[in-house]
């Protein structure tokens, strides 16, 4: 005993944190992202502003106005990123992005946490309460439908790129006097119809959801997305196979859906959601922390990528958040980062980045906002009316 | 049906050990809300599969439920009075089918917003319970010990993390014979403390020798079971109308017999690893998920007086180029991600033995196998200190039990 004693130290910094109550750390959830980032960015509250926003709202900036909205289909906790421990997992969001951005540290949401229905969430800007595992149309009318109404916008200008079969209804409603939405491009379906089905066995790529890691849905429909490739994308199936080889997970595929989006048909909205992170539900916690650092540096490539457009440089702006967090540590309900079913603080809290176009740089924004107030708050960045969103403008952004 | 409808008969398809409990407390079993109710039989229908510690639990919970007057029995059931439940969900055979009716609630309870309300009364719920009938301590202090890393020649990144401030780091510990010293202690305890189900081996890959008095379960010994189980989800996975929640309740009303799994002559243990590999997810394909989530079950459930786990390697992810480009080659083993995950599975192992009765005696070690890194939580030790000392661990053992 005399020997051991002689031969400790005490630890300092984080590894001598006392341990938070769940409580207490529901409390901190928003309170550390803010010192956080405040710390790492030198970032501004933004309470302490004041004056009119920096966005240009004349008509024809207007029309040349491109929106990207990145989500994420696997919620990420903060402990994996903004905390202290987690900084090291998102080295491009934190030293690239949050410095150019407005982030807004206070993100609940109050709907069901299921990927696809908290996703069909945040584009209608209502609690949908569809069946999360069922193919079937958001309730109400999406962001896309409202924008191509009121803008009387083509179907080119708006596209979705999402990682599972169970998300291509999400573009448009089945809503009265709506219906008119965004086309919905499925990589991983791509990919399965691009192989005929008679390549490898590509099963852990193509699940609709990591809920259940064994479950790989029947993929139908290859037809219409191969012509999509040739038509839309002007990439043979040779080549779309060349470039995915050179890939190593669906969300790298998404992103470069995304680009070749871009560059062939330049979309004023754009809407991508990314599913990696989501392996955690198979609870090999090394595998959701790769999900969350591709993550980020796929964020980080976006962003280039519309600096590299002249189509998209100066005048996008691109939003980037969880759809929701995951369950607690200490909530014995649930088996902390593996899952999203208690519906506690952690897994109902997140943030959201907005940087680009018309958003002041290195502000920070800790007042609570839902997840639903998205929608209405890109009607108002772009000029349309989303009538039957419950959310409300982020007064920050306007 | 409505709770108050229950008779005798509708339990006669219960096991019987389970039937006769249900009758016996019958009279206030028709007072509960339908939207407590079927959560509650569905620990009563598996009473003859439970273990000793779970039966105990029950039979108090029940015995507390019983002994409330009118006016209290009202007082804690408001708030389950008060959810809203579907039509469709009182067609569902509850009585019989209590996990598939919790499924459905469970969508229920999500889409109609009142989510949020039923965890907090039914965590308000478990507070009273815990207060009425307090459980008991355990006879001695309570051991957990994870057993990292193993295969991994070198780790740079710091080890425990999320521990260290709740215990003490040794980073220059005597590691000479380590795994065998504390299969030995664990065998020791279950010597000197006999209890069923009380002494717990979980081996992520082939389990090492040990005392016949330890319940063992291993990733390798459940081999068959595992690939038997992958084999029938695919057959379900093809059939009309089949998704995950369809094929979640199909996996949740299987026996250990449809797998292989009911030669040990133990049905509570059967049905224990059954349950492992049918409603943990991704404990069928990744060993680090199946150590974790058995332990966090053996503790929540058998509340051992120690457990021991042995993490394995797990197979690796093969990224998207390398699937595309060489289709046919077997997934290795992934070293430093297994670590990893078990960094993390340790730390949880903790939190989850925290929860049981006689946590602030509560002893924890983790070891990162084969090197001289381990961490201890004991009340006998400081926290948040490193120990450079070149104790073995079974003397650390001892130092943190004393």
């Amino acid at each position: 005993m005399d020997e051991f004693f002689q031969n400790t130290k005490v630890l300092s910094g984080r590894f001598a944190e006392e341990p938070l109550t769940p409580r207490e750390l529901s409390r901190r959830l928003s309170l550390s992202r803010r010192e956080f980032l405040r710390g790492a960015t030198g970032a501004v509250l933004g309470s302490a502003l004041s004056g009119a926003s920096p966005y240009v709202r004349g008509e024809s900036a207007q029309r040349k106005r491109k929106v990207i909205v990145i989500t994420f289909g696997g919620g990420a906790r903060d402990q994996e990123t903004f905390a202290p421990e987690g900084q090291a997992n998102i080295p491009h969001l934190l030293n690239e992005l949050a410095p150019q951005s407005s982030f807004f540290t206070h993100v609940t949401n109050q709907g069901i946490l299921g990927h696809y229905v908290a996703t069909a969430s945040l584009a209608t800007g209502v609690y949908e309460t569809l069946n999360n595992f069922a193919a079937v149309p958001p309730d109400h009318p999406t962001v896309f439908e409202y924008f191509r109404k009121d803008l009387r916008r083509p179907s080119s200008d708006t596209w979705v790129v999402a990682p599972s079969n169970g998300f291509n209804r999400i573009g448009e409603s089945n809503y009265r006097s709506y219906g008119s939405g965004a086309t919905v491009i499925l990589p991983k379906h791509l990919l399965n119809a691009a192989t005929s089905g008679s390549g490898p066995n590509l099963d852990h790529l193509l699940h609709d959801n990591y809920e259940d890691p064994l479950y790989t849905p029947v993929l139908e429909g290859g037809e219409f997305e191969l012509d999509q490739l040739n038509r839309i994308l002007r990439l043979s199936v040779d080549d779309f196979m060349a470039h995915a080889r050179t890939l190593s997970s669906p969300d790298e595929l998404s992103v470069y859906i995304a680009k070749r989006l871009m560059q062939q048909e330049s979309p004023s909205l754009l809407w991508i959601t990314m599913h990696d992170m989501d392996v955690a539900h198979s609870g090999a916690y090394s595998l959701y922390i790769d999900g969350i650092r591709r993550t980020d540096r796929l964020c980080a490539e976006l962003w280039k990528a519309v600096q590299a457009e002249p189509e998209y440089r100066d005048n996008t702006t691109l939003f980037i958040l969880p759809d929701f967090g995951r369950d607690a540590d200490y909530d014995a309900a649930g088996n902390g980062f593996q899952h999203h079913r208690t519906g506690d603080a952690v897994s109902r809290t997140t943030w959201m980045m907005a940087l680009g176009r018309g958003v002041r740089e290195g502000v920070i924004y800790d007042q609570p906002m839902q997840s639903i107030d998205l929608v209405p708050s890109l009607g108002a960045i772009m000029g349309f009316s989303p009538d039957l969103a419950q959310g409300k403008p982020i007064k920050e952004l306007l | 049906m409505q709770p108050s409808d229950l008779k005798p008969e509708v339990f006669a398809n219960y096991p019987p050990e389970a039937r006769t409990l249900a009758c016996a407390h019958l009279e206030v079993i028709r007072q509960l809300p339908l939207s407590f109710l079927p959560n509650l039989l569905r620990e009563v229908i598996d009473y003859d599969f439970k273990f000793p510690a779970e039966r105990s639990a029950l039979e108090k919970e029940l015995a507390t439920i019983s002994s409330l007057s009118s006016a209290e029995r009202e007082d804690w059931f408001r708030g389950f009075a008060h959810i809203a439940l579907s039509p469709s969900l009182e067609r569902v055979d509850w009585v019989n089918q209590p996990a598939r009716f919790g499924e459905q609630e469970s969508a229920h309870l999500w889409s109609t917003h009142q989510q949020d309300a039923f965890r907090e009364t039914a965590m308000a719920y478990g507070a009273r319970l815990s207060a009425a009938a307090p459980p008991g301590e355990p006879p001695v202090k309570r051991l957990g010990i994870a057993i990292i890393g193993q295969g991994v020649s070198s780790y740079d990144a710091p080890l425990f993390r999320n521990l260290r401030a709740h215990g003490t780091y040794f980073s220059k510990l005597d590691a000479k014979d380590a795994l065998q010293l504390l299969l030995a202690a664990v065998g020791e305890r279950a010597q000197a403390h006999t209890t069923p189900y009380g002494h717990w081996y979980v081996d992520g890959g082939e389990a090492a020798e040990h005392s016949p008095l330890i319940t063992c379960l291993s990733y390798k010994a459940l081999e068959g079971a595992r690939a038997a189980l992958l084999r029938n989800m695919q057959a379900e996975i093809q059939r009309p109308g089949m998704g995950p929640e369809q094929l979640r309740t199909h996996l949740a009303e299987m026996k250990p017999s449809d797998l292989g799994i009911d030669k040990a002559s133990d049905p509570v243990l059967d049905r224990f690893q059954l349950k492992i590999l049918t409603e943990g997810s991704g404990t069928q394909i990744f060993s680090t998920t199946f150590a974790q989530w058995a332990a966090r079950e053996a503790l929540r459930r058998a509340q051992p007086l120690t457990l021991l786990v042995r993490f394995a390697p797990r197979q690796s992810i093969r990224p998207m180029n390398d699937l595309l480009s060489s289709p046919q080659t077997e997934p290795e083993l992934d070293f430093t991600g297994s670590l990893v995950d078990a960094d993390m599975g340790a730390y949880y192992h903790w939190i989850n033995q925290q929860r049981l009765p006689g946590a602030s005696q509560s002893v924890f070690l983790a070891w990162f196998e084969d090197h001289q890194q381990a961490m201890v939580v004991s009340p006998s030790l400081p926290h948040g200190v490193e120990s450079e000392s070149s104790i073995d661990l079974g003397k650390l053992l001892q130092l943190a039990l004393s």
